[in-house]
């Protein structure tokens, strides 16, 4: 394979030779990519893998109007590039004009790494955790669960003298534990598998376990609940992709307020809570550029390249942005704001340990799972808890109970939410697969929503 | 099958060079096993808003795959680059990873034997090859059904906003293994989907309803005109669904009678018997992740599923299914066979290593890997309920039930992590009254535990009224992996399902 920085000359000079565009932009991304999953205490797969996406949009502009085509493409041969690059071309001129249309972000030079090697990943990013694993898997309690880590290069070009790099570490690292009937989770954001605390989590989820020992059924019904950060982070992440400008704007979402108008000055809780995302959080870094090969309301190609930079969601309680592009903010009269690939919540300050001594009769959830819109009027979702919902009592956690299925919206839980902890990283449970990248706090909510029960353990 | 061929530019690619090279340094380094696969994927994906194009583009995705077996134990590894030196340097890979990891294996890898099959094609049956029709020709075609359905915005039905897409998908595989099998195989699909809106800006509320066009195995013939779909017929009658359905009242909570129409019922199949009834979920594969199965091996042939006339078959030879091909990621020709026979549960869809586990002589096929970057895992065949011998019409069924519900299109999802407690919403929801319909209601969701609701079905509709649904988006396995697959069912009844009112379980 070519260095990805030739590929990303190699087209924009086939683009000038061809002369058919007025604009050209190339992203080219290399990924490295390694997996290991295990059930019952064994392995059971692997793999590694070494990939390249080349996406070649082109904008051909028509007196006001601009037209887009856009290809991504993840052959690696050289000589493919011309027929790349020409396609891309007849698409945009077949196109209809584009609504998003914009001016290119202004180039700034190559930034001083550009030429830098690109980083990989292996197999052997995972030796010490599979040292931990293998005495984990001699223990009686049976041990579930994934490791993931993939490495992404991002390089993005424009005709116009742009030029912006960016790695992206994404790692994770999984593990279910069962004893009998009983099941806990226990999950980690880890970007480049440094020091991953296998040996804790395992004793983590013995103790999860050992609180199994006395099991409690109780019925559907409304209950306090203390959600901690990873299940937080589910229903805010859903809140997050939910907060589309254009949506709100045109009455339909959750976000849309009576009257027509948007819900933003909309006070949810008097808790001091922020919830926004920022591409240089601290171990929550995140490209702090627009990369996007195809539009949608939440991105345009035109922004390709623009500075992402921290949103707040919502302020100190109040919903305070939503999601547009440079055009559609300029439609709606407001600024642009993107989202960064990461998410965080402030402004709660009690310990965990607190919030379930200060409780007289309630529940501490462990992880949500299958969660989905009922209603997008009012962003209800559904869902169920999964691996330990525990009984707590006087201010003890003293057994667990039978899992159930919820239904609620992340808007609600805000507005009812009587306490905050301290914010965490937290890996998302059901949403590791988009979404790794989470600082969360414990909320108190005094009324879940347990909608019925659910026989799975 | 079609008399088609697989494409010459897929054929052109150095397809046995690269086996050569990849089995071969395989076996040197030591593999009992290997196999490689070439695999192209082709998506192009087109979005309108309000008539108007949101996002138009060309997707393609190829490498290759050489997956191996070192005393016992798996390795895996890809490449996107398609010369023989990587597919030898990637074998070296798999290999380096089965030996890295070895020591978290507790249990020996066996493959259920299979016929070899040599220089074996199959071409999936399709009129319109969707990568003959350009772009421009596709956009065009999605503004003029918007148009449709947006001007019922003029003429008072209230569709404030319209959204259409289309997603087109070309699969390429080449399939070599240390056996000697070799196989090269193309399937195209495509999934249609147009969606109006309207507002109450007053009130801050809005509604919306879909087009129940499914997803399938087939070429552009499935969006232009209405061979395969009636499109002038559902473009025309939607806004007016629409337009009834804001008016309608707010359904009352409690067990209800439950006529289900196949555009809906195809997914409650999909979730508590496709989902429930892969063997490596029973067994515990995806625990951590999609989750097990309440449906485990000890149940097989003595658990009651549902009624009598609940017949559930699997297969990947149905014509125009989303799951069905020649052969599967493990070179396994394609075949059928039951799942659930008169309501007793019967089988499990398998691939080689689960076969060989459940102590059969072969698997059934149902080995997938959606992309060179993934390893094969057993992934769900097409998943069908089969019609009764009588052949009851929807309007049969109906007539049944003196206060009901008729069920029609799906929309949201969810069931728990062993496949017991699921709820459904759908698109349309028609009041049954006196065994007639009258008017639609709203706010209606459904929720059941998987055997107490097949186990409600008193009676299936007839061959008249069987129809394929699914999806492309299927999800399982980590990294997550997503398949396409279809299931067919015909219109059915059910007694007492708990039906939920949507607006009070959110305490409104």
């Amino acid at each position: 394979m070519i260095p990805a920085q030739d590929a990303v000359d190699l087209v924009l000079a086939a683009a000038a030779t061809s002369g058919r565009c007025d604009e050209t932009i190339v992203i080219v991304t290399d990924r490295a990519e390694a997996s290991l999953r295990w059930a019952g205490n064994s392995m059971t797969t692997n793999g590694v893998s070494t990939s390249r996406s080349t996406a070649v949009i082109s904008i051909v502009r028509k007196g006001d109007t601009a037209h887009v085509g856009a290809l991504r493409s993840s052959v690696v041969d050289p000589d493919a590039v011309d027929g790349l690059v020409a396609a891309s071309a007849d698409a945009a001129h077949a196109a209809p004009e584009a609504h998003d249309a914009a001016l290119l972000t202004p180039g700034s030079g190559s930034p001083a790494d550009w030429g830098d090697p690109v980083p990989g990943t292996g197999a052997g990013a995972f030796a010490e955790v599979a040292r931990a694993l293998s005495a984990g898997f001699g223990r009686s309690d049976r041990l579930y669960g994934f490791a993931h880590h993939v490495v992404e290069t991002t390089f993005l070009a424009t005709s116009t003298g742009l030029r912006r790099r960016f790695t992206q570490p994404t790692g994770s690292v999984e593990i279910n534990a069962k004893r009998g009937e009983a099941s806990a989770w226990a999950g980690i954001s880890t970007p480049w598998f440094a020091e991953v605390p296998v040996d804790s989590m395992l004793a983590d989820l013995a103790m999860r376990l050992d609180w199994a020992k006395r099991t409690v059924e109780l019925p559907a019904g409304r209950y306090e609940t203390l959600m901690p950060p990873t299940t937080v982070a589910d229903m805010m992440i859903y809140l997050g992709w939910s907060m589309d400008g254009r949506g709100a704007q045109e009455g339909r979402t959750a976000l849309s307020a009576p009257g027509g108008g948007t819900r933003v000055g909309e006070k949810l809780t008097e808790l001091p809570l922020t919830m926004y995302s920022d591409p240089f959080a601290g171990g929550l870094e995140c490209s702090p550029f627009v990369h996007t090969a195809a539009g949608s309301e939440r991105m345009s190609v035109f922004d390709n390249g623009m500075d992402i930079s921290r949103v707040d969601w919502i302020r100190d309680g109040t919903i305070s942005s939503l999601v547009y592009p440079r055009a559609a903010a300029a439609e709606f009269g407001t600024t642009a704001a993107v989202p960064a690939d990461n998410l965080l919540m402030t402004g709660g300050s009690a310990d965990l340990a607190d919030m379930v001594a200060a409780t007289e009769r309630g529940l501490l959830l462990t992880t949500l799972w299958y969660i989905r819109t009922v209603d997008p009027a009012t962003l209800l979702l559904t869902g169920l808890t999964r691996d330990g919902v525990y009984l707590i009592e006087d201010g003890e956690i003293t057994a667990a109970v039978n899992n159930f299925r919820f239904n609620e919206s992340p808007l609600d839980l805000l507005r009812r939410a009587t306490e905050a902890g301290v914010p965490e990283p937290t890996l998302p449970r059901e949403w590791s697969d988009w979404a790794t990248r989470a600082v969360m706090p414990t909320l108190r909510i005094p009324d879940f929503h347990m909608s019925s029960v659910s026989q799975a353990q | 099958m079609s008399s088609r061929n697989v494409d010459g530019e897929f054929l052109a690619l150095p397809l046995r060079q690269l086996a050569d090279a990849a089995l071969s340094a395989a076996v040197a380094g030591g593999a009992s096993y290997a196999d490689l696969r070439v695999h192209s994927i082709t998506t192009e994906t087109v979005q309108l808003r309000d008539g108007e194009l949101e996002s138009a583009v060309l997707d393609r995705d190829i490498g290759l795959a050489v997956r191996v077996i070192v005393n016992g134990t798996w390795g895996f590894a890809s490449h996107a680059g398609l010369t023989p030196d990587i597919a030898a340097e990637s074998a070296r890979h798999a290999v380096g990873v089965a030996v890295t990891l070895s020591a978290l294996n507790a249990e020996r890898i066996e493959l259920a034997d299979e016929p070899v099959y040599r220089d074996a094609t199959w071409v999936s049956d399709y009129r319109i090859d969707p990568f003959t029709v350009s772009t421009a020709e596709k956009i065009v075609l999605l503004e003029e059904y918007s148009g449709r359905l947006l001007a019922g915005k003029k003429n008072g039905a209230g569709v404030d906003h319209v959204s259409a897409m289309v997603n087109t998908v070309k699969e390429q595989m080449f399939y070599a293994d240390t056996f000697g099998s070799s196989i090269t195989q193309q399937r195209v699909r495509t999934m249609p989907a147009l969606e109006a809106v309207t507002v109450d800006a007053a009130a801050g509320s809005f509604e919306s309803m879909r087009t129940l066009a499914p997803p399938t195995a087939r070429g552009w013939e499935t969006v232009a005109g209405d061979d395969v779909w009636n499109w002038t017929s559902e473009l025309a009658e939607l806004p007016v669904l629409l337009a009834e359905k804001t008016k309608s009242p707010s359904v009352v909570a409690g067990p209800t009678d439950l006529v289900i129409d196949p555009t809906n019922l195809w997914l409650t199949i999909h979730e508590s018997i496709g989902h429930a009834t892969e063997y490596d979920r029973a067994i515990g594969y995806e625990a951590a992740y999609a989750g097990t199965s309440f449906a485990t091996p000890d149940k097989l042939n003595t658990m009651r599923y549902g009624s009598p006339v609940m017949n559930v078959t699997a297969d990947r030879t149905v014509e125009h299914g989303l799951a069905t091909i020649g052969y599967d990621a493990e070179g396994v020709a394609a075949q059928s066979w039951a799942l659930v026979r008169d309501g007793i549960f019967v089988g499990y869809q398998l691939d080689r290593v689960f076969a060989r586990k459940l102590g059969l002589a072969r698997s059934n096929g149902c080995s997938h890997a959606d992309s060179a970057h993934h390893v094969p895992i057993q992934r769900m065949p097409n998943v069908s309920l089969q019609p009764g011998r009588e052949d009851l019409s929807t309007r049969d069924l109906i007539s049944r039930v003196s206060d009901g519900i008729y069920i029609v299109g799906d929309k949201s999802w969810s069931i728990d992590m062993q496949r017991y407690n699921f709820q459904f919403t759908g698109q349309r929801f028609f009041r049954i009254r006196d065994g007639r319909l009258d008017g639609q209601l709203r706010d209606v969701a459904y929720q059941a535990v998987t055997t107490d609701f097949w186990n409600s079905m008193e009676a299936v509709g007839g061959p008249s009224t069987w129809q394929l649904g699914g999806a492309f988006n299927c999800g399982k396995a980590q990294p997550g992996q997503i398949a396409a697959v279809s299931h067919g069912c015909p219109s059915a009844l059910f007694r007492g399902v708990n039906v939920l009112n949507t607006r009070e379980e959110s305490g409104r």
